[in-house]
């Protein structure tokens, strides 16, 4: 059974004109997704600002409310849960979020913010509350002193691991990372990314990442779906969407990849402006009359494109 | 060999923390080509937008020293008054920012904004500017110009904004641009059409690029040569193919193994050692890079680091990248775990 | 644009009724009425007879009834009777609306005529002389209560040097329309304004210091700079235009606050204006006046935040309503 099967999801908001500010519209920042997350496994996310991807995640987790559609968490509806039921699942599914900085409260030392999910949700003496947190501040490679430290004693990535630690305090199956490394630098991105992997192998975690760079979904990721005016766009394996690509929207973020050999920047270029040529050519084969995407479509085993 | 159109001789600029100066830009020596794009790495703390701040005479003098000289013309721009300054900024020497959601003044019209500068430098009458400017926008590829030259800033996308900063910029032909992370607040797609754009204008002009970036992709796309910054120093320059190709300096190859883009399927990821150390941390004499590679022994740097042409126009600082290897390939597993102080 | 400033108003409406309900059930829950002044120990008058006028007055009808009553008549401009000046409201407060008009409208005049400058300086060149005593004139202005400050004022420049007249808003035996009842206004205006401006600077030097502090370090500052643009026109073109904004967009507000805070101003200098008027009319239970003031101020705070509104979505592009 897949641990998160998200079946025909929708998020609206409604846009008020008018003189008396009625609903006129709605803005669909997820207009019907589904995809499924198999335990253990990495789920990419991808797309561009306002594509619908963070709107996503942040529903799962219950940040935000559902339109419409299923949130099936070990096969129980989330979506359908009051608030009282789904805080039980809440501890299954914990988020890591982009920014360390404003993401961790700068008031509390080390040990207040890692604890603070035990204390919501487990009852333990202070001195477990204390081991437990010594343990995870260990397990995310931090000094045992740095409990009683406070958030701005850190670097970038350092408080990242604690965001993580404060994660992974709960024993969750499903994390969800939004952006988890985009606001730190290339060298800091690699710790924090080579940690996840460690800590997936040893908590048996699922991973949703969200992200916007194609370059870290591919290197974390097994499967991925491209998001694109809150829509699926292409759906498969990492090396399905990286090697053969079929919607143009997928080809034409992975030539906007920039090329890491010097000589193959014009090729690069060219690839570039044929891709927009026939994005202008074939528009009709990958929108419908509406400009809404079409649904998804299996190629093959497991791999999904959105096309007539 | 071409012209050199800007010249930078041992900046130091440095900032007053606590009553002590500590150089953020530490002796940096650098010669700009016309038509030539020269890009500067580094990650945040390598002092490369404290450079940047200083061609542009950014800095607030009340607590920053600059010492050294940038030299464009026969004048040292460390010297010159600020109305003399104010007369080679925008027009010379232009700058494209960051961040176009905050580049622009959100109360002017685009139309004002990009003719700002030529009231100041070009003697044209208004419906000169005026025609200018719409010249300007087709240039960066805006297609609906007359309407663009009225609206504000809030009414453009990101993509839309950052060609309106790069219009600003190239408003009174600059013989040196400025471009501070010009993509990096972009979306991937809009910053592939924005380094495209760039290239292609730079092909129309004699324009010398410097281009500052964290990100080793737009460099590879971009530039004709590279400058790798660490702790304030420059510790690695070569022509753009031969970095790529044959990295030099350890500081260098480490970023090159760390990205992730680098690498098929799930493999490691090369982690440095420690952190880049703060101003007034930073230990000044020797290698500034050799805390980071501690299992590299001490007599394979030098005391003094120095620039060396280690190849024809590649030059690296200290000896250290002769000896240098990275332990996880001699370990062959991935038993190398990161840790961080 | 329209649109906007239509519904804008028309929101007002319910506003405005429905702090007029709360004034009337405030004063409703006032102790006593009008007859309990009226009438209070006075011997000839029996339970019985004060009885029989309420019933008559309506005062024993239910809250909502009276309410209406009271409304219809107030939008018409009849407030009722001052039970003090046994005069109508509309009477006692003809002239005194002018002159609290008059005086608000110098006051703010003159509150940004030296706090915009102050606070230019002050922003544009922290930490120099200048902004070490304009802050050091700010503190004061913060710390200092607005009657000592007056009564100050007025000892040095009425008591003490005689330069200027205290107490009324004219010299009552000048003849209305001359040259001289206008100069004699104008000196009675100036105490007054001086005194409440000087003051009421605090909030605008405070508020231009502390965002032109914040914009400079903005990243359109630094285009400006980059493109050459000299210091001066960086401060003039981009700095102030921003940070002028939201105080443009204020006055509508402002104004208000000035009419409702001359209160001390006027008791001090016993200038017939409406402020004046109020602590008269509370000090002797002069419900209805009260009344009729609370609910006029009130609605001009509700009609200057409607004003601001329009104002800001005039001059800035960012909200401007299609």
């Amino acid at each position: 059974m897949s641990l998160l099967k998200v079946n025909d999801l929708k998020i609206h908001y409604p846009i008020r004109g008018g003189f008396f500010r009625r609903v006129v519209d709605h803005v669909k920042a997820v207009d019907g997704i589904s995809f499924e997350l198999q335990p253990g496994e990495t789920y990419g996310l991808v797309g561009e600002s306002g594509c619908g991807k963070t709107t996503s995640g942040r529903a799962i987790i219950g940040l935000n409310n559902v339109t419409s559609g299923e949130l099936l968490f070990e096969g129980k509806d989330l979506a359908k849960m009051g608030r009282m039921e789904r805080r039980k699942h809440t501890k299954d599914i914990q988020m890591i979020f982009q920014d360390p900085y404003s993401s961790l409260n700068v008031r509390k030392n080390v040990l207040n913010i890692i604890a603070e999910p035990l204390r919501n949700f487990e009852r333990l003496s202070p001195k477990e509350e204390l081991l437990r947190v010594q343990e995870l501040v260990a397990r995310v490679g931090l000094s045992p002193e740095s409990i009683y430290k406070y958030p701005h004693q850190f670097s970038g990535g350092q408080r990242q691991r604690i965001g993580i630690a404060r994660a992974l305090a709960l024993k969750p199956k499903l994390i969800i990372a939004d952006e988890p490394v985009s606001a730190l630098d290339v060298s800091v991105q690699a710790q924090v990314l080579n940690f996840m992997q460690e800590i997936q192998e040893d908590f048996g975690l699922t991973y949703l990442f969200i992200s916007h760079d194609l370059g870290i979904i591919q290197h974390m990721c097994d499967r991925i779906g491209i998001m694109y005016r809150g829509r699926f766009v292409e759906e498969g394996t990492a090396s399905e969407i990286y090697n053969n690509p079929q919607h143009l929207y997928t080809k034409r973020l992975i030539a906007a990849i920039p090329e890491l050999d010097p000589e193959k920047r014009f090729e690069k270029m060219h690839l570039r402006q044929s891709i927009n040529q026939e994005y202008q050519n074939d528009y009709n084969n990958y929108f419908d009359k509406d400009g809404r995407m079409y649904d998804l479509k299996r190629i093959s085993e497991s791999h999904s494109v959105a096309m007539q | 060999m071409k012209n050199p159109v800007l010249e930078i001789n041992d900046l130091r600029a440095s900032f007053n923390i606590k009553g002590n100066y500590y150089a953020a830009v530490d002796g940096v020596s650098l010669t700009v080509h016309e038509n030539e794009v020269v890009a500067i790495v580094g990650e945040s703390g390598c002092g490369k937008s404290a450079l940047a701040n200083s061609i542009m005479g950014l800095h607030n003098l009340k607590n920053t020293k600059l010492e050294g000289e940038i030299n464009f013309g026969n004048q040292n721009l460390l010297e010159l008054p600020l109305a003399k300054f104010n007369k080679i900024r925008g027009k010379d020497i232009a700058m494209i920012f960051q961040d176009p959601m905050t580049a622009l003044n959100p109360l002017a019209t685009i139309g004002r904004q990009i003719e700002e500068p030529m009231d100041y430098h070009l003697k044209l009458s208004a419906s000169e500017k005026k025609n200018r400017t719409l010249e300007l926008l087709r240039r960066v590829g805006i297609k609906n110009e007359q309407r663009v030259y009225e609206q504000y800033p809030h009414e453009l996308s990101g993509g839309m904004r950052q060609r309106v900063v790069i219009a600003i910029a190239l408003s009174c032909d600059p013989v040196v641009l400025l471009a501070d992370e010009p993509t990096t607040a972009l979306d991937v797609t809009i910053q592939a059409q924005i380094m495209d754009l760039m290239k292609e204008l730079q092909n129309q002009t004699k324009t010398g690029i410097i281009l500052i970036t964290h990100d080793l992709g737009v460099v590879a796309e971009m530039a004709d040569r590279v400058v790798v910054m660490y702790a304030g120093e420059i510790v690695e320059m070569a022509d753009v193919k031969d970095l790529f190709e044959n990295p030099l300096h350890p500081y260098t190859r480490s970023l090159l193994n760390s990205i992730p883009a680098n690498f098929e399927g799930k493999e490691k990821l090369h982690v440095i050692d420690g952190i880049v150390p703060s101003l007034q941390n930073l230990d000044r004499t020797g290698c500034r890079f050799a805390p980071r590679i501690a299992w590299i022994p001490e007599e394979d740097h030098e005391e003094r680091p120095e620039m060396h042409e280690a190849e024809p126009n590649h030059f690296v600082r200290c000896s250290c990248y002769k000896t240098f290897y990275f332990p996880e390939d001699r370990v062959g597993e991935n038993e190398y775990v990161a840790t961080e102080s | 644009m329209l649109q906007f400033i239509l519904r804008r108003t028309l929101i007002m409406i319910p506003q405005i009724i429905l702090v007029s309900i709360i004034v009337f059930l405030l004063a409703k829950a006032m102790p006593g009425d009008a007859l309990t002044g009226a009438f209070q120990g006075n011997p000839d008058v029996s339970q019985e007879q004060i009885q029989k006028i309420r019933e008559k007055l309506g005062l024993n009808d239910p809250w909502y009834q009276q309410y209406g009553r009271w409304l219809g008549n107030a939008v018409q401009g009849d407030f009722g009777q001052s039970y003090v000046h046994k005069q109508p409201v509309t009477h006692l407060l003809a002239g005194k609306v002018e002159n609290t008009l008059l005086l608000s409208f110098f006051t703010l005049v003159v509150t940004y005529i030296i706090a915009i400058p102050l606070g230019i300086i002050s922003g544009r060149w922290t930490d120099t002389w200048a902004d070490k005593i304009i802050v050091t004139y700010n503190y004061f202005a913060f710390a200092t209560p607005v009657f000592v400050f007056a009564l100050l004022m007025m000892y040095l420049f009425s008591f003490v040097l005689g330069w200027l007249p205290y107490g009324s808003s004219v010299d009552i035996k000048l003849e209305e329309g001359t040259w001289d009842y206008f100069v004699s206004r104008a000196k009675h205006l100036v105490l007054p304004v001086l005194s409440g401006a000087l003051i009421a600077t605090y909030s605008t030097i405070q508020y231009l210091r502390n965002d032109i502090i914040d914009q400079k370090l903005k990243d359109y500052v630094k285009t400006a700079r980059a493109k050459g643009v000299p210091e001066g026109k960086v401060y003039i073109r981009h700095i102030l235009r921003n940070s002028l904004l939201p105080i443009a967009a204020f006055l509508g507000m402002e104004i208000t606050l000035m009419i409702t805070g001359s209160i001390f101003i006027e008791s001090i200098f016993s200038y017939p204006g409406l402020g004046f008027l109020f602590i008269q009319s509370i000090s002797t239970r002069d419900y209805s006046v009260v009344t009729a003031l609370v609910l006029i101020s009130s609605t001009a705070v509700i009609i200057g935040t409607m004003l601001s509104d329009i104002i800001l979505s005039i001059v800035d592009p960012r909200i401007r309503i299609e």
